[in-house]
């Protein structure tokens, strides 16, 4: 992805939109503009598309919505699921519920974070992966877990962090 | 309707989704089609078992037989021996964790034996993608009661008498909001499903969600046509992909069948839902909170009054009730009120799903009448703490609960017994810890998780729980002073009273149910500069009891670092300057000799 980069003075992520990705968020608003109270559902499918949420796509949304920037700016910072940076190739999850917590995971995080050099809520330089702490994911049984993409690794141990990484 | 000899139930919870039931089926499949059976025997996917930590899991009818952790490698077998000679396999048959008895039939199984099913009634029974297995099973037959037979008055009226409380943790009666929603003369109204279920270490709305999508919707419906609401909404966290697919199935054959959309059942109502995944805020599990999150904006809860009932979404009178309440509302209906209040204790009728997690044999979901005593629920059906272990507590209620020693075990578990206990029932999560849990590491996760998700509105919630946050870090980094408990007391009873909603107003009782029952985990932390536990890194010494170690060299094989040196028949030492703290002969060590 070229289209993103790094933007030293205004310390944040930018995102080029080029002809297309305007096509693709004017089919957003069209699908959610004439329902009140859809903006979140427009979020998610934005963040589907691009994979986060710069303020170019914020900004062309508020027009397109007719919501005030703002105001989804507000939005988008409130809830967890939506975030501003890029997110890396492969997504770590791991489960931070209390079943999770009391069988460990708070080791095998660390070792994960010593791993990757990155810590929680990073993203390596390499865009390679992103390192995330969620909420409880219902897959107690299998505790600690984590998921990394769609793929669940239960029944952790912090010595088995490496060999697992080394797989994606 | 063709007919199948044998029919076995795959379980496909999400549980045993992550255990690789997929694998399973397939390897299932192909093994009966290799041997012509597939007509013989039928594969039917149902909802969550609630005996996730053994998934993935099947049970084979008409027998019953209940297997385990069952991998694809063991199909052929199974198959050869099971379905074409009729000889059950043992080896992959649930066994006694105590004992070590082997339990064919689910229904001999203590974890099954002891619950009472409304809300789970059809799990692992029916295909939640089916609506026929769910009409089989007296599905609608709630719903066409109401509508035919029963004006909107008497369906509250039969909700009030049953005694109904909600499930999603604050236990307001059922019926009485519903009679509030339906006082006010203004339309449209709606009616809400919360599943947002944010509480570590709960999933018993997810399991619902995902074994029987469509007595959620049928308790919808009903509450739709009492309080006169036009529109639903279920608001489900993004979480859970696999609710939403079912959901998202499930309604679609609803309407199919007219049982939802115009004129329902002939009866001249209208009543649509429809599905809105969250967004990952904890919050949002507030009833005003989520309401603002469905219309699109931050989910920061607002004080009340006015209640929901006369002004919630978009300024529409609201009901909002939870998963578990929804699904307990069409047994109701149909087998009346007076078998509901039949069951459970004095002031909470019906009975309660629990996830069951942490150092406990079985993990699980459970359902219980209420008042069934924690004992039963710890030791009866989740078997006793693993490894001989002692039960230390319970936690119950999630953030917003506390911890129940072992002296309490005997509590009956409902709404007045667990409040004047110090903890809460929650949404019921019962997460159990043993004597290698540290309490005040456990509060300050708790509070730790709370000022994530505090929304930021109000200042108690928003300064204290960090200040409290603060507090106990240096507590557990061992540098707190003396009166530090005292001052933590103080400040958790301020925030409790002066927060705006629920999630401030019950943050702080984790820390103060912890001081309470174990007032001297946090002196130890304090005056002694040490932890019992042995979980706190900056208070653990790292030094080797030498009384206490039986020399077997365990802690030697387990330091990645090289920092354990040890010969036979000798005390292992540690050496301080190569030792990186990651505890691993702590938790190799058999014998706790390791400070």
């Amino acid at each position: 992805m070229e289209k993103v980069r790094y933007d030293q003075k205004a310390n944040r992520f930018i995102l080029d939109l080029e002809k297309e990705d305007y096509i693709t968020l004017d089919a957003i608003v069209d699908r959610y503009g004439d329902k009140p109270g859809y903006l979140i559902p427009a979020l998610k499918d934005a963040q589907g598309k691009f994979g986060f949420l710069p303020l170019e796509v914020q900004n062309y949304l508020a027009r397109g919505l007719r919501i005030s920037p703002s105001h989804i700016y507000g939005v988008v910072t409130f809830y967890a699921f939506f975030t501003t940076v890029p997110r890396g190739q492969h997504v770590i999850r791991c489960c931070m519920g209390t079943a999770c917590y009391v069988r460990g995971v708070g080791d095998v995080v660390k070792a994960i974070e010593e791993n990757l050099s990155v810590r929680v809520g990073e993203t390596t330089k390499d865009l390679k992966y992103s390192l995330e702490v969620v909420r409880c994911l219902g897959a107690c049984g299998l505790a600690p877990v984590i998921f990394i993409d769609e793929d669940v690794h239960g029944m952790l141990e912090p010595k088995k962090v490496e060999t697992i990484l080394k797989r994606y | 309707m063709k007919k199948s000899r044998t029919q076995v139930m795959v379980c496909a919870g999400t549980g045993c989704v992550a255990s690789g039931i997929w694998l399973v089926k397939k390897a299932l499949e192909e093994e009966l089609v290799s041997r012509d059976l597939q007509t013989e025997i039928e594969i039917i996917p149902t909802g969550c078992n609630g005996f996730c930590a053994l998934g993935p899991v099947m049970v084979v009818y008409p027998e019953g037989i209940f297997y385990v952790q069952v991998k694809p490698e063991d199909i052929p077998h199974l198959v050869e021996e099971h379905f074409l000679k009729g000889r059950p396999v043992e080896k992959l048959m649930y066994k006694e964790p105590v004992v070590k008895t082997v339990v064919p039939l689910m229904s001999d199984i203590q974890f099954f034996k002891h619950q009472r099913l409304i809300a789970l009634k059809n799990r692992g029974l029916i295909d939640p993608e089916r609506i026929d297995e769910y009409i089989a099973r007296d599905g609608y037959f709630a719903l066409s009661k109401a509508l035919s037979s029963m004006t909107p008055e008497q369906v509250i009226e039969e909700i009030k008498k049953s005694g109904l409380r909600g499930r999603g943790g604050g236990g307001f009666p059922t019926g009485r909001k519903w009679e509030e929603v339906r006082k006010y003369d203004r339309f449209p109204k709606y009616t809400i499903c919360n599943g947002d279920e944010g509480d570590p270490g709960a999933f018993m709305d997810r399991s619902i969600l995902e074994a029987d999508p469509h007595a959620v919707l049928e308790g919808m419906i009903i509450s739709a046509y009492a309080i006169g609401a036009q529109q639903g909404y279920i608001y489900v966290r993004a979480e859970y992909p696999l609710a939403i697919a079912r959901l998202e199935i499930a309604i679609q054959q609803a309407t199919e069948y007219g049982l939802l959309g115009k004129n329902i059942l002939d009866a001249g109502f209208d009543f649509d839902i429809a599905i809105y995944p969250g967004a990952g805020a904890f919050v949002c599990g507030e009833s005003t909170a989520l309401m603002y999150s469905l219309e699109g904006r931050r989910g920061m809860p607002r004080i009340k009054p006015p209640r929901s009932a006369e002004s919630g979404l978009w300024g529409q009178p609201t009901n909002l009730n939870n998963v578990e309440t929804f699904a307990n509302v069409p047994s109701i209906i149909l087998r009346g009120s007076e078998w509901f209040a039949s069951i459970g204790s004095e002031g909470s009728k019906g009975t309660k799903v629990f996830a069951l997690t942490g150092a406990i044999n079985n993990v699980g979901l459970v359902e219980v009448p209420m008042g069934t005593t924690l004992r039963t629920l710890v030791f009866d059906i989740g078997g006793g703490i693993p490894n001989k272990r002692k039960f230390k507590a319970a936690q119950m209620g999630g953030p917003s609960g506390g911890c129940v020693p072992e002296v309490l075990l005997d509590t009956p578990i409902d709404f007045d017994s667990l409040t004047q206990a110090g903890a809460m029932m929650g949404s019921g999560g019962v997460v159990i810890m043993d004597e290698r849990t540290c309490m005040v590491d456990t509060a300050r996760f708790f509070i730790d998780f709370s000022v994530d998700e505090s929304c930021g509105k109000c200042v108690p919630c928003r300064e204290g729980l960090k200040v409290m946050l603060d507090k106990l870090s240096e507590i557990v980094d061992g540098v707190a002073k003396e009166g530090d408990i005292e001052f933590l007391e103080r400040l958790g009873r301020h925030i409790q009273n002066t927060s705006h909603c629920g999630l401030g107003q019950s943050a702080p009782n984790p820390v103060l149910s912890t001081i309470r029952y174990f007032r001297h985990e946090y002196e130890a932390h304090i005056k002694d500069k040490k932890c019992p536990a042995l979980v706190c890194t900056k208070l653990i010494k790292f030094q080797v009891n030498e009384e206490r170690c039986k020399m077997c060299g365990l802690c030697f094989t387990a330091c990645p670092a090289g920092a354990v040196s040890w010969e036979k028949k000798k005390p292992a030492v540690i050496d301080q300057t190569r030792c990186t703290k990651c505890k691993s002969c702590i938790r190799a060590c058999k014998f706790g000799a390791i400070e």
